[in-house]
């Protein structure tokens, strides 16, 4: 392929953040000092995730995460990593559903207006809609957190 | 008249003129679908038999005393001789028809299983099987006392046949079911060899074709093996029925697996008595209008033939493994000498789900993840693989796309 190849039918799915975050994800780091995590598992397509939580003060301090799946999902457990860091345990479980509500639909429709600005940064991801096999891998990774926040190990899936 | 056909070169283009899905665009792209191993398209015939039937004589079959339940049971029955002339059984009483490739194994699982197999016995499969057939025998495994024993696949994808018979050497084997081609791999597996070895040690043997009807013609009784299944959906006929060929003496001697209507011979609250095979095997309404669509599948592919239809394959195998060999960063699973149209490859700079979408948003269809073999895919440190499979229809120019679109998913990802 000549390197005028615009790649335009493959970008709307996969955007450059979602390719950047895939490739060199920050947040790929198992934590030395954690209070919480949990791992999170799709049968149907072998992705798995582990999450390590961090909190501070009531909130939450830091996530790192170990993903082994697809670009989709690695990009979506670090741009979570990067979004939830320092919102309260409440705000981040009413921003998982906004995505996933996002995941599933390509909109938020009643998203919360406080909750605009973390949805703009995973907006990227709302491409998966358009296939429901794959919500999952956007997914997964949250379900993982939201396990970690409730004290379970796992991820109870859908 | 069939000689002139068969006399006539393999025309692609014509053979895509009876599959009418194959006329529609994915995403404003005309259609390469290199999925056949899940499923199969379906030609015109097929469609046409099913839909006329329901349009004309539709009704149940088998003691209907009326002219329209009279055709309908004649056209249904003409499926089991058409499957036992397909298969070269020797005698139409021994097709059984189930659902499809999982309801058949099950149903010997159960039948042969727990019927005539006795606990301390074994039951050995090998290491590249569908989850169609494991589980089942490990649910005997765990309900019966029966052995489950794994023969292990070769760095190449084949089977380890000095396993294979190591496994049988003590005698405790009772049956042998095992693959007769990968659905990961492509392998074909030595099928007569298999036979004269479990043979010699006193094992029947099953084969689960749900891959290789498509690909070779299958004589049971060359084969001389004991049982075998596969999936009316993989070879171009409707989604809802399968066959399980058993030998008669050995279907006789299995107790039957559901029951119900169809399958009884008389019935009082004390005791009841069964139909003779292969109704024993078949209780319920059965899957009528996908027996006749399934004929008229098998007429289709009888007409192309298999020699024409493995040679068509054959050259699209090799040129496709030819191609992706040129590829920077695809490395292909398995290279077994015998193998058939289905390849299975990784890509380093993307992972198989991604492969897929990508692909999929060029309008090429492919299948991704484990397969329904986790246990294969654990053997060769895996998560996941796409796959591309050929059937009848599909073209080198397919293979061609499928190429440049994974040298574009690479670059994409660079
Ligand atoms: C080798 C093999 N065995 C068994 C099956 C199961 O077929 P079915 O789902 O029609 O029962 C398949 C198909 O997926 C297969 O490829």
């Amino acid at each position: 392929m000549s390197p005028s190849d615009s790649f335009d039918d493959l970008r709307d799915l996969y955007q450059e953040v979602i390719l950047d975050h895939g490739r060199k994800p920050r947040h790929a780091i198992r934590l030395e000092e954690f209070d919480a995590t949990a791992k999170g598992d799709n049968p149907m397509c072998g992705d798995r995730v582990q999450v390590w939580v961090k909190f501070a003060d009531d909130g939450i301090g830091r996530v790192g995460f170990e993903a082994r799946g697809c670009a989709i999902s690695v990009a979506s457990a670090d741009l979570m990593a990067e979004t939830v860091q320092g919102r309260t345990k409440t705000d981040t479980r009413a921003l998982f559903a906004a995505f996933r509500d996002m995941a599933r639909t390509g909109t938020c429709q009643a998203c919360d207006p406080s909750l605009a600005e973390p949805i703009e940064r995973l907006a990227p991801l709302s491409g998966v809609h358009e296939y429901p096999s794959r919500v999952k891998c956007a997914t997964l990774p949250w379900h993982a957190l939201i396990a970690a926040l409730d004290g379970a190990k796992e991820a109870s899936s859908e | 008249m069939n000689v002139m056909t068969n006399l006539v070169a393999f025309d692609v283009t014509r053979i895509r003129d009876d599959f009418p899905i194959l006329k529609q665009t994915i995403r404003g792209k005309p259609l390469v679908f290199l999925d056949s191993a899940a499923s199969a398209q379906k030609p015109r015939v097929v469609i046409d038999a099913m839909v006329q039937a329901m349009e004309t004589q539709y009704a149940n079959v088998h003691r209907g005393l009326y002219w329209m339940s009279e055709r309908t049971t004649e056209a249904y029955e003409a499926a089991r001789d058409a499957t036992a002339a397909l298969m070269n059984a020797n005698n139409r009483s021994e097709i059984v028809f189930t659902g499809n490739s999982t309801g058949a194994i099950n149903l010997l699982a159960h039948s042969y299983g727990r019927g005539v197999l006795r606990p301390g016995q074994a039951v050995v499969i090998s290491g590249m099987e569908h989850h169609s057939n494991i589980v089942p025998w490990q649910m005997l495994r765990d309900a019966h006392g029966i052995e489950l024993r794994v023969a292990p696949v070769t760095d190449a994808g084949e089977l380890d046949m000095d396993a294979f018979a190591a496994l049988l050497e003590d005698g405790k084997v009772g049956l042998v079911a095992i693959t007769h081609m990968s659905n990961v791999l492509g392998t074909i597996t030595p099928a007569e060899r298999i036979v004269k070895i479990a043979h010699a040690h006193g094992a029947k043997v099953m084969f689960d074709g749900s891959q290789a009807i498509v690909h070779r013609k299958i004589d049971v009784q060359a084969l001389d093996c004991d049982f075998y299944v596969w999936t009316g959906h993989k070879l171009y006929g409707p989604t809802g029925i399968g066959v399980m060929w058993g030998r008669k003496e050995l279907l006789e001697r299995m107790p039957p697996f559901m029951g119900g209507g169809d399958m009884i011979s008389s019935v009082s609250y004390e005791k009841s008595t069964w139909a003779a095979v292969p109704h024993k095997f078949e209780a319920g309404t059965p899957a009528i209008l996908e027996g006749i669509g399934l004929k008229a599948a098998i007429d289709y592919v009888q007409t192309i033939g298999y020699g024409a239809m493995a040679a068509h394959e054959a050259s699209l195998t090799e040129h496709a493994l030819a191609r992706l060999a040129g590829v920077d960063g695809v490395r292909v699973l398995g290279q077994a000498q015998d193998r058939g149209g289905v390849i299975s490859f990784t890509l380093d700079k993307a992972h198989s789900h991604d492969v897929a979408t990508l692909l999929d948003r060029q309008g090429i269809a492919v299948r991704a993840g484990h397969h329904c073999a986790e246990p294969l895919m654990r053997r060769f440190d895996l998560d996941s693989t796409a796959r591309a499979s050929f059937g009848v229809y599909t073209t080198h120019a397919e293979i061609d796309a499928l190429v440049d679109g994974l040298v574009r998913v690479r670059e994409f990802f660079q």
